[in-house]
């Protein structure tokens, strides 16, 4: 199903949460709603929901107004940061409530809903804890049981409010992969709050990037990342030097005061001025344990810090040490208007 | 123990000599123990030693008078009434202020808490003046043929008013510490409002809720002072039995009144036993799941 926001607005008290925000959102799309707390992220997706009204604007689904349509009619499958299971019912009672609560003319048979059950704790891998209460199980485990309640009643869309949020990293990571296999077999439109920009580009389709209640960008996570359009989308999506325009640049321009971005891996250190056009600097930090070397340097001009990511061989070939003096060239700035 | 053998590594390591002297234990502890017995332990058994003075004969004899039995009755149906009534405000209000955001939510908690505030008294009062022979509505109702004070339902309105606090407060941290996620997540299940309270909110909170009705019941049959008030004192017809304990103290008939009282001693005690045994059980429903 496809969804659309119009010209959203929502104000808790005098804050703006949301600020005129429209987006579309087509059919079978994983759509990651990124941005810092209080970007009105969340809000945004219980306006989707049902869960939140909005003060303006309108919820289409499949081109249907669907801005009236109370929650309960919604059929929007709703997974919660705290999961939000019922706690004194089983992990079985618990995925069978929507089936259990329908009016009785469409309330399936005990045996049909007990099969629907099996199936969907099958497909969320946690058959054989039937019955076992929420408290009994990991947090993981929880959160997949709450997956498995909220697609018990076929939503039309699924929502998850930071689904992986109150996880370990390694649980989360494991999690996250899952829901994108998980997305690409059942093909149900999906939303799903985080403000960890690692998680909305590793699963998503496309990324809604927000920012004090406005959407910054939209985009799949290549073009958001290589292509921000905004200083704010750039420093939140990725690491990034924000450096004076003018050291950038290397044009002694008195009036500039705008800034320019360097992606840590941008930027080329040599140990020696090699003709080509570089900046003076002195290694402060060498960081080897990881993926990459990362090295932290200071540039001698304006004596600002910059923040280098290289291939280890790369760290073998220059053997940096603190204190050593190097030379930096940038593969690539990005500078925005300003706002 | 743990912030002083922090500060003080080189000093004293074991719990004993951490805490203070024996003497002065000693001394608190016996104050602690007197204080309970002086108070507590002495009144309770003096209560039951005066009621049985005159023999175990005496003492159900004092059942058997029929004002006793009246006042008995009226107890017992003043609760029945108060205590059903109060369970379904004090849930619905509970409910309420808990799950949901409204317009006036601080006011409605504060009126709640006004029973608490104001003196049994004062609430007795209140009912006077409004159903009063020269109160507001008397005249109307005395027009209709309709009696409120000096009968059961001034009584019964009294109770209520008192007692209205016991479920509400109760209710609202509980459910409050439980959030709205739960009541959230069942509606978008498609759940009902009902549904929603009878098998999500309800079956959370019910350890807590009869807490609150247990506390409710034990006030409600002790009130004195607003039933005093709107009572009238009518022997057999609109005593209650702290009312009545008082009429039989104040005729110097000490078994008998110390034998009724008793009754609410009993009540206290049964009432405590419950008590603890509905906290033990409350603790499962503040963990979140």
């Amino acid at each position: 199903m496809s969804i659309e926001a119009r010209h959203i607005i929502k104000k808790f008290g005098a804050f703006p949460a949301l600020n005129d925000v429209s987006l579309k959102l087509e059919t079978g799309e994983l759509v990651a709603l990124l941005g810092p707390s209080g970007s009105g992220k969340t809000t945004l997706l219980r306006i989707i929901g049902g869960l939140e009204y909005a003060d303006g604007g309108q919820i289409f689904f499949d081109g249907e107004d669907a801005t009236k349509i109370s929650i309960r009619n919604r059929q929007a499958g709703f997974v919660f940061q705290h999961y939000a299971l019922f706690r004194h019912m089983t992990v079985f009672k618990n995925v069978a409530f929507g089936l259990n609560v329908r009016p009785r003319a469409s309330r399936p048979a005990k045996a049909v809903i007990e099969k629907r059950v099996r199936e969907l704790l099958k497909l969320v891998q946690l058959d054989g804890v039937e019955s076992r209460y929420p408290s009994q199980l990991s947090g993981g485990q929880r959160q997949r049981v709450a997956l498995a309640r909220a697609l018990a009643i076929e939503p039309r869309v699924l929502l998850l409010d930071e689904p992986f949020g109150a996880l370990d990293a390694k649980v989360r990571k494991e999690l996250r992969r899952w829901i994108r296999k998980l997305h690409d077999a059942l093909h149900i439109t999906t939303v799903f709050v985080t403000h960890d920009q690692e998680e909305a580009l590793e699963i998503s389709d496309r990324v809604v990037v927000m920012n004090h209640g406005r959407i910054e960008q939209i985009g799949t996570p290549q073009e958001v990342y290589d292509r921000p359009a905004s200083a704010f989308v750039c420093q939140f999506v990725g690491n990034v030097n924000a450096i004076a325009e003018n050291v950038a640049s290397e044009e002694k321009r008195s009036e500039a005061r705008s800034v320019a971005f360097v992606r840590p891996h941008d930027i080329e250190i040599m140990s020696r001025r090699n003709g080509a056009p570089s900046l003076d600097a002195v290694v402060e930090f060498v960081h080897t344990a990881g993926a990459v070397a990362k090295i932290d340097l200071r540039l001698r001009q304006s004596g600002e810090l910059l923040e280098v990511e290289m291939p280890r061989s790369r760290q073998t070939e220059l053997t940096l040490k603190p204190g050593d003096r190097a030379f930096v060239k940038f593969r690539e700035v990005r500078t925005f208007p300003p706002a | 123990m743990d912030v002083i053998s922090r500060v003080n590594r080189s000093g004293p390591t074991s719990l004993s000599e951490a805490t203070e002297p024996v003497w002065i234990r000693g001394v608190l502890i016996v104050l602690a123990l007197g204080f309970l017995l002086l108070f507590i332990f002495l009144p309770l058994a003096a209560i039951f030693t005066e009621a049985l003075r005159r023999g175990v004969g005496a003492y159900f004899a004092s059942f058997k008078d029929p004002d006793a039995l009246s006042a008995i009755k009226l107890t017992l149906l003043t609760a029945a009434i108060a205590v059903p009534l109060n369970l379904v405000f004090g849930v619905a209000a509970a409910w309420t202020i808990a799950k949901f955001d409204f317009f006036g939510k601080s006011l409605l908690t504060t009126l709640i808490d006004l029973p608490f505030a104001v003196s049994p008294v004062i609430s007795g009062l209140i009912y006077v003046l409004l159903f009063g022979a020269q109160g507001w509505l008397g005249p109307w109702l005395a027009a209709h043929g309709i009696r409120i004070l000096f009968a059961v339902p001034g009584i019964v309105l009294a109770t209520m008013f008192v007692t209205f606090p016991f479920v509400a407060r109760e209710m609202i941290p509980l459910m409050q510490s439980q959030g709205s996620d739960e009541e959230f997540a069942a509606i978008s299940l498609g759940a009902s409002g009902w549904q929603t309270f009878l098998r999500v909110t309800f079956p959370n909170v019910k350890w807590g809720l009869l807490y609150g009705v247990i506390l409710c019941n034990a006030r409600a049959m002790g009130e004195f002072g607003a039933v005093s008030v709107v009572s009238g004192h009518i022997r057999g017809e609109t005593n209650t039995i702290p009312l009545h304990v008082e009429i039989l103290y104040n005729e110097y008939n000490f078994v008998a009144a110390f034998a009724v009282a008793s009754l609410l001693a009993l009540l206290a005690l049964v009432t405590l036993g419950l008590k603890s045994f509905v906290e033990s059980r409350m603790g499962d429903e503040r963990i979140t799941a």
